[in-house]
């Protein structure tokens, strides 16, 4: 029981430091954009363009969402943001650097500075939900001992310390997309992409998740969600990236709500979106 | 060395949760394995056969029972001094008697003694140094004379014969048999090699979404290789090992008693037991393990 209070002291307190360097971090000045694209064209092979001249800019600590219909070329963006493809002209910039000038010996590295979460969640499915999370840590090389410390502590920071020992299929849809952000999550990195990260689960379910997102937005993380559900992105009053046939059709930054906690964040989304609250799945 | 931990319990996981691949794989190499341990030694053996032939060939030049001692003497020089001629060995009558005497059994030793005289002739047995020099010897011991008919060097020989014909035809059967077993040697190792090849790959197949996942999270290429590696090499060792186990099954319960009666197995026992498991276990690991890294190289594209 000691042991529990000394942990959770511990997590309270690496969050705060978190929050803290986030908010120095804005404060410097001038850092260029997490996220720039300049004109980025992916044309598939068979000369489908899934993206046609893209140019955005995404800031540090941002909460925006790209919205489209299927086939619009959202999936194709997160794609060129981790580099899995590349575009077949124009520029992807992740803190100011050409992602598509580094060597394929460097992408593993970029990639551990990106978090990312699928609709399909992309756990392994022969590993517990612990060994999950800590499989991205031993990706970087940590420290056994730092394993020991930071898993558990993102695992109950996503609300599954019940389910540690599980594997996936024994978890549900939202259950299993809690595991992928505490996986995305659990390095901290700079900047989380989210690719229909709600697109499996029921509006509930989906709310915890966004409530998750956001929270790990405060912490000073760049957060970039692609959705189809424009409902769900109407109500969140964040900045809304619009595609259509692989242009950029709108680019809106609505402002408001910024310094709205997760809970109160939680309870207008379930207000305007008309569900009643189910405390079960919600951690804390 | 935590690395090192990692990447063993790893693979262990990788086997443990992907179980029947795994033995598909660990029966691919024990078969295979099992194959090469079998037709190594066969195919050396042959060859060495072949050789023991080759080596056994030589002349024998039969005497007129009236040759006398004299003239016994002289032709011994006289073979003695034809090129290509190692050593002359006379056996004589009784000598003659003996050695049929020892190769026979029962009745029939029995009904040789019965014999008032001895019919066997005596004879010279003539070591050739190579087994192609033969016909040049023989001419050399009977050359062929104006009307035909072979006229020896001395008139004490009777008949000058040589295994040459036989000879001929072993080694040329013993060569038939080396170069079929050859082929089938090296076409069996090809087809076991894409055996092994295909298994490991249907079983890193089988696992090529944990692989994406495993990139998208940011392992470097040889952090997600170097399990599958070591997961070769654990699937190798075991297959080799369960392989050796039956060879050597094999050799004590049915070569081993077999050489001890009859001396053809025993040559079959050419090759070392241990330098053949030993060269078995390090191909067979060296070619899972590689199977596995290579196959991967598909799946770690960027």
């Amino acid at each position: 029981m000691a042991l529990t209070r000394s942990r959770k002291r511990t997590s309270a307190r690496t969050r705060g430091r978190a929050t803290q360097l986030a908010r120095e971090r804005r404060t410097r000045q001038p850092k260029p954009p997490i996220v720039a694209l300049r004109d980025a064209t992916v044309v598939y092979p068979g000369g489908h363009v899934a993206l046609e001249r893209v140019s955005l800019e995404i800031e540090r600590g941002e909460f925006a969402f790209v919205v489209g219909p299927t086939g619009c070329g959202k999936s194709t963006l997160i794609k060129m943001l981790i580099r899995e493809i590349q575009p077949a002209s124009g520029k992807v910039l992740i803190a100011g650097r050409d992602i598509n000038q580094l060597p394929a010996s460097k992408v593993p590295l970029l990639r551990r500075r990106i978090g990312t979460i699928f609709q399909d969640f992309k756990l392994l499915p022969n590993r517990t939900v612990y060994d999950n999370v800590a499989y991205a840590l031993q990706v970087i090389g940590a420290s056994r001992a730092e394993i020991r410390r930071k898993t558990p502590e993102i695992i109950r920071l996503v609300g599954l310390q019940s389910k540690i020992h599980n594997y996936p299929d024994q978890l549900s849809g939202g259950e299993q997309q809690r595991v992928s952000i505490a996986r995305a999550f659990v390095n901290h990195p700079p900047l989380l992409l989210a690719d229909e990260p709600t697109g499996n689960l029921d509006p509930e379910t989906s709310i915890g998740i966004m409530q998750l997102l956001y929270r790990i937005n405060r912490t000073g993380t760049t957060v970039l969600v692609v959705t189809h559900d424009r409902e769900m992105v109407d109500k969140m009053r964040r900045r809304v990236i619009a595609l259509e046939d692989g242009r950029l059709i709108r680019d809106e930054r609505v402002g408001g709500y910024h310094d709205e906690s997760t809970r109160e964040f939680a309870a207008r989304m379930r207000h305007e979106l008309g569900v009643t609250p189910d405390q079960a799945d919600q951690p804390e | 060395m935590t690395r090192l931990l990692f990447f063993v319990s790893e693979a262990f996981r990788a086997l443990r949760r992907s179980a029947a691949p795994s033995v598909a794989a660990i029966v691919t190499i024990v078969v295979t394995t099992l194959l090469l341990g079998v037709l190594i030694p066969v195919l050396k053996a042959s060859e060495d056969k072949t050789s023991d032939v080759r080596e056994q060939i030589g002349l024998n030049v039969y005497l007129h029972d009236d040759a006398t001692k004299a003239e016994i003497d002289a032709l011994e020089r006289k073979l003695l001094a034809i090129e290509h001629v190692d050593g002359v060995e006379f056996i004589s009558k009784n000598e003659a008697a003996k050695i049929l005497a020892g190769r026979l059994e029962g009745d029939l030793r029995n009904s040789l003694k019965e014999l008032k005289s001895n019919p066997l002739p005596a004879s010279f047995a003539i070591d050739i140094d190579d087994p192609d020099n033969l016909r040049a010897v023989s001419n050399a011991i009977a050359p062929v004379g104006a009307d035909g008919e072979p006229e020896p060097i001395s008139p004490a020989i009777e008949e000058v014969r040589d295994a040459r014909q036989d000879a001929s035809k072993i080694t040329r059967v013993t060569g038939a048999v080396t170069v079929v077993l050859g082929i089938l040697a090296v076409l069996l190792l090809v087809a076991s090699l894409l055996l092994v090849g295909n298994t490991i790959r249907l079983s890193i197949y089988a696992r090529r979404r944990e692989v994406e996942v495993m990139r998208l999270v940011g392992a470097t290429n040889w952090f997600i290789r170097w399990p599958f590696i070591i997961e070769g090499v654990i699937v190798g060792l075991t297959g080799a090992a369960i392989a050796v186990a039956i060879l050597w099954l094999g050799k004590v319960t049915v070569v081993d008693p077999l050489s001890e009666n009859f001396e053809l197995v025993d040559s079959f026992s050419t090759m070392g037991f241990a330098p053949l498991v030993i060269m078995l276990i390090a191909s067979a690991t060296i070619v899972s393990a590689l199977g596995s890294g290579i196959t991967l190289r598909r799946f770690l594209r960027v």
